[in-house]
């Protein structure tokens, strides 16, 4: 791909900044890229660092946590240098975002009409006549029949699909370039799920919108993205288009997170599962932050962590198997 | 919703009868009554007087008669005759006194309301900021000091001390008119209204903290941050409203927590209103305006507690009561 990237993520660690003096490195390093229109899938364990990196890009980080170091270009312009006021006008109109929880992700007080108005309002400085326009037009195009009416109602009279919905209307908005879903499926329903996944396909093709899909669920990755980046420990442990991730897995975790998916084609007794679980951030062991769970581990492994390194177009592994 | 406030309004009247059991046994269970304290003060009046006293107020008559007599008099509006006042009826007493302390218990309201919330909005955003740690020390000295106590600290350097303010009554001349009368009234009731008011605006200032923090950490939240609403828009729009909820049900009982803290406020500062009549009441033995007096606190608090229970459906859309 040679096409200029969209959203280009440098040298990217947001720490946390604990109580007793510990420093939880949540994202420590993450470098990556998204090109215009392409869906780029973020995927780990609980704790891995994925919906630290989605906020530290919309820089929603909250105390104690602060993002120490890295660049975040979007068309060539350094997120981390504009004012908290300048990121204002961004969020919501080049960058929205999606969140996982639908059920308490919308003001309890406000009704759906309220809050994508508003939205409207304050990025396109619309009238309230036409906002109020604009968003019925959205509310149908998420799918609502009767949007007029889930305008005046208020989210506790929605279910978590509807409002997962009305998130997305919301989000899409102010037409933005680039989409943050953090789970965006991952409570719901398994039948919503695929709905909710479709319509965001449908959204990001008709408004050519790029996503960063953050999920665990690979089966969801299979489906829906372009690339993938595998996250452990606050770090890219392996970036790969889908294809590959699927077909020429290299890292061991990566294989871990495949064998421990269900499979219709394969008869299996038991599930695989990768033993352990995800270090806390403040106390990563001291070389390969994977060793203490890896079963390939190696003595090379305790002792300095690996880089992540290209070995082959389009694959990059961090991982000492491969050097 | 009209429905449920009828409703609600039908519940008062149970209760209330419930209310006039209590207030009148509680008076029957005192001891002496109003003619007991006389014969003491005044050995050359034969006791046998007041006997005969006491036997044409129908004192001596059987409990139920008497509970009988005052409650279908009550009912009517009518609260008979004050037994220590001469010649005034209990009405005439309440009525002279019930603006007073009206007016006392919205003042102190308003100035708990102005001072806790703001405090307690600065203090979440802020947490741990000087002004932060100042407010916590100060609401836990708010709720620690007695009424009081804080009264009579207020009124030896506010007032001896310093001159500032006024320590009693409500005016300063008698006979003044228009606006010159309600400076001096509020000029009176800044003592009285902060001291009945200190221990709510500590616990208000507390309660605004947690809830703003607890809202301000809360998904939708971020969901505002996110579709880039501006601080002051998250704070005002998005925040308040929902901190504002649980603050709303506590007013109601607020009501209730400023007219009994005004029974021991008014005393300190001699303030002409119900709690001082009140309280003399009771030590007189005056059971009539006692017991009005209660059945009225009871009505304010029940009343109170409606209203409280309508701004929270108002505010919250998740509360409808029909």
């Amino acid at each position: 791909m040679t096409q200029k990237p969209l959203l280009e993520v440098e040298g990217l660690k947001t720490y946390f900044y604990l109580d007793n003096d510990l420093v939880a490195k949540a994202v420590d390093g993450v470098d990556f890229s998204i090109a215009p229109g392409e869906t780029l899938a973020i995927v780990g364990e609980s704790g891995s660092g994925k919906s630290i990196t989605s906020l530290s890009i919309m820089q929603l980080i909250n105390k104690p946590g602060r993002i120490i170091e890295g660049t975040i270009h979007l068309h060539n312009e350094n997120l981390l240098t504009k004012s908290g006021k300048q990121m204002t006008k961004i969020r919501g109109n080049d960058i929205a975002m999606i969140f996982q929880e639908p059920m308490t992700a919308l003001n309890p007080v406000y009704t759906i009409g309220n809050q994508i108005i508003e939205t409207l309002r304050k990025h396109k400085k619309y009238t309230k006549q036409v906002a109020r326009e604009k968003a019925i037009e959205l509310l149908k195009l998420v799918g609502f029949p009767r949007a007029e009416q889930i305008m005046n109602e208020y989210p506790h009279q929605l279910s978590g699909g509807m409002r997962q919905r009305a998130m997305i209307a919301m989000a899409i908005s102010c037409e933005p370039k680039l989409l943050i879903a953090d789970e965006p499926s991952t409570a719901l329903d398994v039948t919503i799920q695929a709905q909710i996944l479709d319509l965001l396909q449908e959204m990001k093709e008709r408004l050519d919108m790029s996503i960063l899909l953050i999920t665990h669920d690979l089966g969801v990755v299979a489906e829906y993205a372009d690339r993938v980046l595998v996250m452990y420990g606050g770090q890219v442990v392996e970036e790969t288009s889908v294809e590959n991730l699927f077909e020429h897995t290299k890292h061991p975790y990566t294989n871990g997170l495949l064998d421990s998916l269900p499979s219709l084609e394969k008869e299996v007794k038991r599930l695989g599962a990768i033993r352990g679980t995800v270090p806390p951030a403040h106390s990563f062991p001291k070389g390969c932050r994977f060793s203490d769970r890896c079963p390939h581990v190696m003595d090379q492994c305790y002792g300095s962590n690996p880089d992540l390194l290209s070995i082959e177009p389009n694959h990059k592994v961090r991982c000492y198997l491969y050097d | 919703m009209y429905k449920y406030i009828i409703r609600r309004i039908l519940v008062f009247i149970p209760m209330l009868f419930a209310l006039t059991i209590i207030v009148f046994g509680l008076s029957q269970l005192a001891p002496g009554d109003a003619l007991t304290g006389k014969s003491l003060a005044d050995p050359n009046v034969d006791p046998e007087v007041y006997e005969q006293q006491r036997e044409a107020l129908g004192l001596n008559d059987p409990i139920y008669v008497q509970y009988w007599r005052w409650i279908s008099s009550a009912a009517q509006g009518d609260f008979g005759d004050s037994l220590i006042f001469n010649g005034r009826t209990v009405a005439q007493l309440i009525e002279d006194r019930i603006a007073n302390t009206l007016y006392l218990g919205l003042f102190s309201l308003a100035i708990t309301i102005i001072v806790a919330i703001p405090i307690g909005i600065y203090s979440a955003r802020k947490p741990y900021s000087l002004l932060d740690y100042g407010a916590t020390g100060f609401g836990f000295l708010g709720l620690a000091i007695p009424n009081f106590f804080f009264g009579l600290i207020a009124i030896y350097v506010l007032s001896i001390n310093l001159g500032w303010f006024p320590s009693q009554g409500t005016l300063s001349t008698p006979g003044i008119t228009g606006f010159e009368a309600f400076v001096d009234r509020i000029h009176h009731m800044v003592l009285p209204g902060i001291t009945l008011g200190l221990a709510g605006t500590a616990t208000y200032m507390r309660y605004m903290r947690s809830e703003v923090l607890d809202v301000l950490g809360s998904d939708y939240i971020r969901t505002a941050r996110a579709k880039g609403m501006s601080d002051s828009n998250v704070l005002y729009k998005h925040t308040l409203r929902n901190a504002l909820i649980p603050i709303i049900t506590l007013m109601g009982f607020e009501i209730g927590v400023l007219l009994s803290g005004a029974v021991i406020t008014e005393q300190v500062f001699q303030y002409p209103g119900l709690g001082t009549l009140f309280l003399s009441s009771v030590v007189n033995r005056d059971f009539p305006v006692v017991m009005a007096i209660a059945m009225i606190l009871g009505v304010l608090i029940l009343v109170g507690n409606l209203i409280a229970d309508i701004l929270y459906s108002i505010v919250d859309p998740r509360i409808r009561y029909d």
